[in-house]
C-alpha cells in the first residue's frame, strides 16, 4: 500500500547514506555501559524515527557502528558512532531528533555524512583523557608524574575479559601533566579539592585505561588519595579523541568528512 | 537542607559497585521536579532490585499519575544491592531517589508496592537507610508517612509495626485522594501532628491505619478479635476499585531505562480482574470484578506508547488476556497495523484451549513466535476440580497437538504441588500428562523433534481466597514428590528426553506462606531476620530458610505459637483471620462455601458468561462487570516511525 516501513521484511533496504555522531556521556550518565548505551541507542533511533538499515539475514540487526567506547564510569565528551540509512536525511535534523530521543547526558551534538574514504575506526588512533583525583594535592601528583615519566617501563595488573593481564602503561602515554584546576572546560565541575591530570594516550592493545595509568601512578610513586577517598573514585572525562598528529595534537575525525574532499588529494 | 541532592557523596561509591546504572536514574519518562514547586512529595519503591522494581506497572502507574499534578511531585527508590548497602551505611549516604537523588527521608509519603511478601526484608533496609526508624511507633512530625500496598497490602499485619498506612486494591484514586488530605493538612500548619494526618486518612475508611486498632489473642494463639482503639476510626477497611480503565491509559510514558531490566517491552494492561475462579489464585479474587480496555483504548496506547518509548515489544497483559471480549478484534487489528515493522506484539495467556494458537498464530505474523504456556496446574482431573481448573486432560492434549501441528515446537506447561488434598499420586498424573503430550505431539507432527517443559511452583496458600483456610505441605513431601516425578517422567527415556522440568524447592513457598497468612506476631521475625541479614527474599542465592526458621524459633515461641502453626496448620471456619477487617469485597461466607466446594471437587462457573455467584464484591463495592464488546473495529494506521521527530523550536 505504498506505507512506509521501519524494517522491510525479506530483503532489506540498502544503505543510501552513512552518517557519523559524536556523543557525550556526561554527569551521572558516566556509568552507563557500553552494552546500556546501545541498546538506548537502538530504542532512540526508533523513538526518533530514524530511517535506519538493517543487516541481510535471518535476525536483521540495524546498522550501527561504534568507535572505541570510553569504559563504563568514564566520562566523555567525543565518543563517536556511524549508522547506515535506508533512505537520506539531513544530518543536522537526525542530530536534533537523536539527541532529543536520548536521556540527558547523553547528548548527540554532531552528525556528518560520512564522505571521505576511510572508517571511523581508521581514523582513531589516541585519546585525550582529564583526570580529577579528589584527595591529591598538586606536589603530590606533580611528582608522581615526574617519576612516572621517568620510566621506560611502568608495569600494572588488570582483570580483564581474558583473565589477570600484566601491560606496559608507560610507552602508550605521549603526554601526561598536571593541570590547575582553573582551567577546567565549562561541564567539568569539581566538588572537591583535588589535582587534574591530562593525559594523551595512544589506541593500543591491550588498550591503556586512564586507571591503568593511574595504577602506574601508584606503581612508580606510592600515589594514593587522603581517606575517604580512593584512585578508584577519580574521576575521569575522555575530551578527544581522533588522529594523533607527530605534534602530538588530536585531530577531530569528524574533520575529514566536514570538508568536501576534493578528488585526487588523499 | 531538604530536598538536597546527595549524588556527590553517591558518587564517589559508584565505581566501587557491581552495576552502578541501576543508581543513576536518567530514564526517558522519568520527572525531575523542583522541591519547592510542590505541595505534597511522594516517594514509590518497589523493594526489589533495580531491574525487577523498574518495570513494575503498578509503580510507573502512580508515578505518572502523581507526577502530572503540578502540586505534586513524586521519585522512586528501588533497593540497593548489599555492596552498596555496606559503602552508604560506612560512609552515611541515605538511601536516595534515582530521579534526582534526594534523601528518602525527606519525602512526605513513603509507598511502597508489595506484588510479593518477599520485599518484606528489603523495606527495612530501606527504612534503615533513610534513617527513618522502623517502628512507627517511634516516628514524628519530620519523617515520611509509610504507606504500603499492592496485593500483599491485603493482609499488611505482619508488617503492621513498620507501615504507617496501607491501601488496599487499585492506587490511581487513592494516592491522588490522600494527597488531598496531605496537602490540606499540611496548609493548615500540620495540625495535630503526625496521629491527626493518620486519623484524617484513616476515616476516609480506605486507608488502613494499624494502629488505630487493637489485635487480642485467645490463650491457644487465635485471634479474639481486632477492634479500632479511637472513635471515628472504621471497624473495616474498604478497598479500592478503579472503575471506566479508558478514563485511566496509563503508562503513556512508560519508564525507558539505561540499564537492562527483566521485562524490555510495553506492557498493556487490556483488563483488569478475573472470574475464572481458581481457587489458589490470590490475583483473580481480590482484582475483581472484570473491567475491560476498550479495544481503541488499547490501541490507542500501543500505538502512544510505542512512539514515546521506542520499544519494539508490546505485551497485551492481563490475569488471562485471551479472556477480553474483543481479544480477536485487538490482535488481528494490531497485527494488522503493525505488520512489516519491526514491533513484535506478545500475549501472555496461559489458557488451555485452540482459540489461544489462533491468537498467537494472528501474532506471529510479524516473523517473531513467542512462546506457548498453558496452565493446568494440577496433574490429575480430580485435582483440578478441587482448584477449579476447569480443563480436561483431552482439552489439554488437543490443545497442546494443535500447536505442534502449527510449528510450534516447544511449549510450557505450568503445574503447582502442594495442593489442598493433593496426593502423591495427582503430582504423579503431570509425569503420564507430559508423556501423552509428547506422544500425540509426534503421532501429530511425524517428528520426534517437539519437547515440552513442565515448570512447577509451590502452592502458597493466600488471604481472600477459598484456600485462606488450607494447610500447607511441609517441604519434605513436597520435595519428595518433586523427585518422584521426576524419577516418573524419566522411566521413560524416550519421552523423558522430550521434557524439560522445572521446579522450585519447597522451603521458600513455606516462608512466603508464614509472611502471607500471619498476624502482627510475624513482625518480631521480620525483623529479627533482616537484623540477622536477611535480604532479597525473591532471589535464590539470597534466600536462607535457614535463617527464617532460626529466627521463627527465637522470636514465635515466646508468643504462643510457631512457623507450623501459621503455614501447615488448617484454620476452622470460626477463627478470626489476621485480615477479617480488610474488605476485599468478598464474601466470607461465600468464601467458605467455596472451600468446601472445593473439598467435594464442585466447580465454579466464570461470572462474566453465567449468572452472577454472588461472591460480593459488586454489591459492596458498588461496582461491576465492565466488558464489551463494542463492536469498533481498528483501522489500518501509519505505523509508528515515519518521518524524523525534529523537535519543534531546535
Ligand atoms: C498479571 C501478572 C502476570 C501476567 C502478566 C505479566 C506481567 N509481567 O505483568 C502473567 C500471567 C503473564 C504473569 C507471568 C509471570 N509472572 Co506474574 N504476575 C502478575 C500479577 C498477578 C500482577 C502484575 C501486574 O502487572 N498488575 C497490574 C498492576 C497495575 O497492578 P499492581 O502492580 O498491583 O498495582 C496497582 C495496585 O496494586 C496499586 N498499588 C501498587 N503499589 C502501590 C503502592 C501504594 C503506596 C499504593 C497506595 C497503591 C499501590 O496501584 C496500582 C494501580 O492500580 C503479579 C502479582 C501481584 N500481586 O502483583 C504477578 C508477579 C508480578 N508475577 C510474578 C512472576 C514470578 C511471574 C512469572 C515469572 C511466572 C513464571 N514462573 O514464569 C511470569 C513472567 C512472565 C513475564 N515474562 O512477564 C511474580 C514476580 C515475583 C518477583 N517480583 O520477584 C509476581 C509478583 C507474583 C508472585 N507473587 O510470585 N504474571
Ligand atoms: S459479585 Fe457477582 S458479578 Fe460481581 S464479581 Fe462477584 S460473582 Fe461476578
Amino acid at each position: 500500500m505504498g506505507r512506509t516501513k521501519n524494517q522491510p521484511t525479506g530483503g532489506q533496504a540498502p544503505v543510501v547514506q552513512r552518517i557519523r555522531l559524536r556523543y557525550t556521556k556526561r554527569g551521572p550518565l558516566r556509568f552507563t555501559s557500553h552494552r546500556d548505551f546501545a541498546r538506548a541507542v537502538e530504542r532512540a533511533i526508533h523513538r526518533a524515527g530514524i530511517p535506519i538499515a538493517f543487516s541481510q539475514g535471518f535476525t536483521p540487526h540495524p546498522k550501527i557502528s561504534f568507535a572505541s567506547a570510553a569504559p563504563t564510569g568514564v566520562a566523555s565528551e567525543a565518543e563517536y558512532l556511524e549508522i547506515g540509512l535506508r533512505e537520506r536525511v539531513d544530518p543536522a535534523d537526525l542530530c536534533k531528533a537523536l539527541d532529543a530521543a536520548l536521556s540527558p547526558g547523553l547528548d548527540v551534538i554532531e552528525a556528518v555524512e560520512a564522505v571521505a574514504p576511510g572508517s571511523l575506526a581508521d581514523r582513531i588512533t589516541a585519546s585525550l583523557w582529564r583526570i580529577e583525583l579528589p584527595g591529591v594535592s598538586d606536589e603530590q601528583l606533580a611528582a608522581a608524574v615526574a617519576a612516572f615519566v621517568a620510566q621506560s617501563e611502568v608495569l600494572v595488573e588488570r582483570l580483564t575479559k581474558q583473565g589477570r593481564r600484566t601491560f606496559d602503561t608507560r610507552d602508550a602515554v605521549v603526554s601526561i601533566g598536571a593541570v590547575s584546576s582553573q582551567t577546567s572546560p565549562p561541564g567539568v565541575v569539581v566538588t572537591a579539592p583535588c589535582a587534574i591530570l591530562d593525559l594523551v594516550v595512544r589506541q593500543v592493545t591491550p588498550s591503556v585505561r586512564p586507571d591503568d595509568v593511574l595504577s602506574g601512578l601508584r606503581v612508580v610513586a606510592d600515589l594514593e588519595p587522603s581517606a575517604p577517598h580512593s584512585l578508584k573514585s577519580a574521576r575521569a572525562t575522555r575530551l578527544a579523541q581522533g588522529t594523533l598528529t607527530p605534534q602530538g595534537e588530536i585531530v577531530d575525525p569528524l574533520d575529514a568528512d566536514r570538508e568536501p574532499v576534493a578528488i585526487g588529494e588523499r | 537542607m531538604r530536598g538536597e541532592s546527595v549524588f556527590p557523596q553517591l558518587e564517589q561509591l559508584l565505581p566501587l559497585v557491581s552495576k552502578p546504572i541501576q543508581y543513576v536514574g536518567g530514564e526517558l519518562g522519568a520527572v525531575v521536579k523542583p522541591w519547592e514547586s510542590a505541595t505534597v512529595r511522594w516517594v514509590l519503591s518497589y523493594p526489589d532490585a533495580y531491574e525487577v522494581g523498574l518495570p513494575n506497572q503498578g509503580v510507573q502507574i502512580l508515578y505518572e499519575v502523581l507526577n502530572e499534578r503540578e502540586d505534586v511531585l513524586a521519585e522512586r527508590t528501588y533497593a540497593v544491592w548489599p555492596d552498596l548497602e555496606k559503602l552508604m551505611r560506612e560512609r552515611d549516604v541515605p538511601q536516595f531517589t534515582v530521579d534526582s537523588h534526594r534523601a528518602v527521608g525527606d519525602f512526605d509519603l513513603f509507598g511502597l508496592s508489595f506484588s510479593t511478601e518477599l520485599g518484606y526484608t528489603n523495606m527495612l533496609t530501606e527504612l534503615s537507610l533513610a534513617k527513618i526508624p522502623l517502628l512507627a511507633a517511634d516516628r514524628d512530625e519530620s519523617h515520611p508517612i509509610v504507606v504500603a500496598g499492592g496485593h500483599a497490602a491485603f493482609n499488611p499485619e505482619p508488617i503492621a509495626d513498620f507501615v504507617d498506612a496501607a491501601v488496599l486494591g487499585d492506587g490511581e484514586e487513592a494516592v491522588l485522594e490522600i494527597t488531598d488530605i496531605v496537602a490540606a493538612w499540611k496548609r493548615e500548619g500540620s495540625p495535630g501532628g503526625r496521629d491527626e494526618i493518620l486519623l484524617r486518612l484513616a476515616k476516609t475508611e480506605s486507608v488502613y491505619v494499624p494502629r488505630f486498632y487493637d489485635v487480642d489473642y485467645l490463650p491457644d494463639g487465635r485471634i479474639q478479635r481486632v477492634v479500632p482503639n479511637r472513635p471515628g476510626v472504621p471497624f473495616r477497611v474498604h478497598k479500592r476499585t478503579t472503575m471506566d480503565l479508558d478514563a485511566w491509559p496509563y503508562p503513556k510514558k512508560p519508564l525507558v531505562p539505561l540499564a537492562e531490566t527483566v521485562h524490555e517491552r510495553f506492557a498493556v494492561e487490556i483488563f483488569r480482574g478475573c472470574t475464572r475462579g481458581c481457587r489458589f489464585c490470590q490475583a483473580g479474587m481480590i482484582t475483581r470484578p472484570v473491567r475491560e480496555r476498550s479495544i481503541t483504548t488499547v490501541a490507542q496506547m500501543v500505538h502512544d506508547g510505542l512512539e514515546f518509548s521506542g520499544f519494539t515489544e508490546v505485551g497485551l497483559l492481563s490475569l488471562s488476556s485471551a479472556d477480553h471480549s474483543e481479544i480477536g478484534d485487538i490482535c488481528s487489528g494490531l497485527a494488522d497495523q503493525y505488520e512489516g515493522t519491526n514491533v513484535s506484539l506478545s500475549l501472555p495467556s496461559t489458557r488451555v484451549d485452540a482459540f489461544n494458537i489462533d491468537l498467537a498464530q494472528e501474532l506471529a505474523r510479524n516473523g517473531r513466535r513467542t512462546g506457548l504456556t498453558f496452565a493446568p496446574e494440577g496433574g490429575s482431573e480430580r485435582i483440578r476440580k478441587v482448584i477449579n481448573k476447569m480443563v480436561t486432560e483431552e482439552d489439554l492434549i488437543r490443545t497442546v497437538t494443535t500447536a505442534y501441528s502449527n510449528g510450534w515446537r516447544q511449549v510450557k506447561l505450568y503445574f503447582m504441588c502442594g495442593l489442598p488434598t493433593e496426593t502423591d499420586e495427582d503430582v504423579l498424573q503431570i509425569a503420564r500428562l507430559a508423556h501423552n503430550v509428547i506422544k500425540s505431539g509426534r503421532q501429530a507432527t511425524g517428528s520426534k523433534d517437539i519437547r515440552c517443559t513442565v515448570s512447577i511452583g509451590g502452592f502458597v496458600p493466600k488471604p481472600h481466597t477459598p484456600f485462606q483456610w488450607a494447610p500447607m505441605e511441609r517441604p519434605e513431601v513436597i520435595d519428595a514428590r518433586l523427585k518422584a516425578l521426576k524419577n516418573e517422567i524419566n522411566s521413560d527415556r524416550s519421552l523423558g528426553r522430550a521434557i524439560g522440568f522445572r521446579y522450585h524447592d519447597g522451603e521458600p513457598s513455606l516462608i512466603e506462606g508464614l509472611l502471607a497468612r500471619g498476624d502482627r506476631r510475624v513482625g518480631a521475625v521480620i525483623r529479627k531476620v533482616w537484623e540477622n541479614g536477611q535480604r532479597f527474599d525473591g532471589w535464590s542465592e539470597h534466600f536462607s530458610y535457614r535463617r527464617w526458621v532460626d529466627a521463627c524459633a527465637e522470636v514465635l515461641p515466646g508468643l504462643g505459637v510457631d512457623l507450623e502453626w501459621f503455614t501447615t496448620r488448617e484454620r476452622e471456619q470460626s477463627e478470626v483471620l489476621p485480615w477479617d477487617h480488610l474488605d476485599s469485597g468478598l464474601d466470607k461466607d461465600w468464601l467458605w462455601q467455596d472451600w468446601q466446594d472445593a473439598l467435594t471437587e464442585y466447580e465454579q462457573d466464570d461470572c462474566r458468561w453465567t449468572p452472577c455467584f454472588d461472591c460480593g464484591v459488586c454489591p459492596s463495592m458498588d461496582t461491576s462487570i465492565q466488558i464489551g464488546p463494542t463492536g469498533h473495529k481498528l483501522l489500518p494506521i501509519t505505523p509508528v516511525n515515519t518521518g524524523l521527530r525534529v523537535p519543534a523550536g531546535a
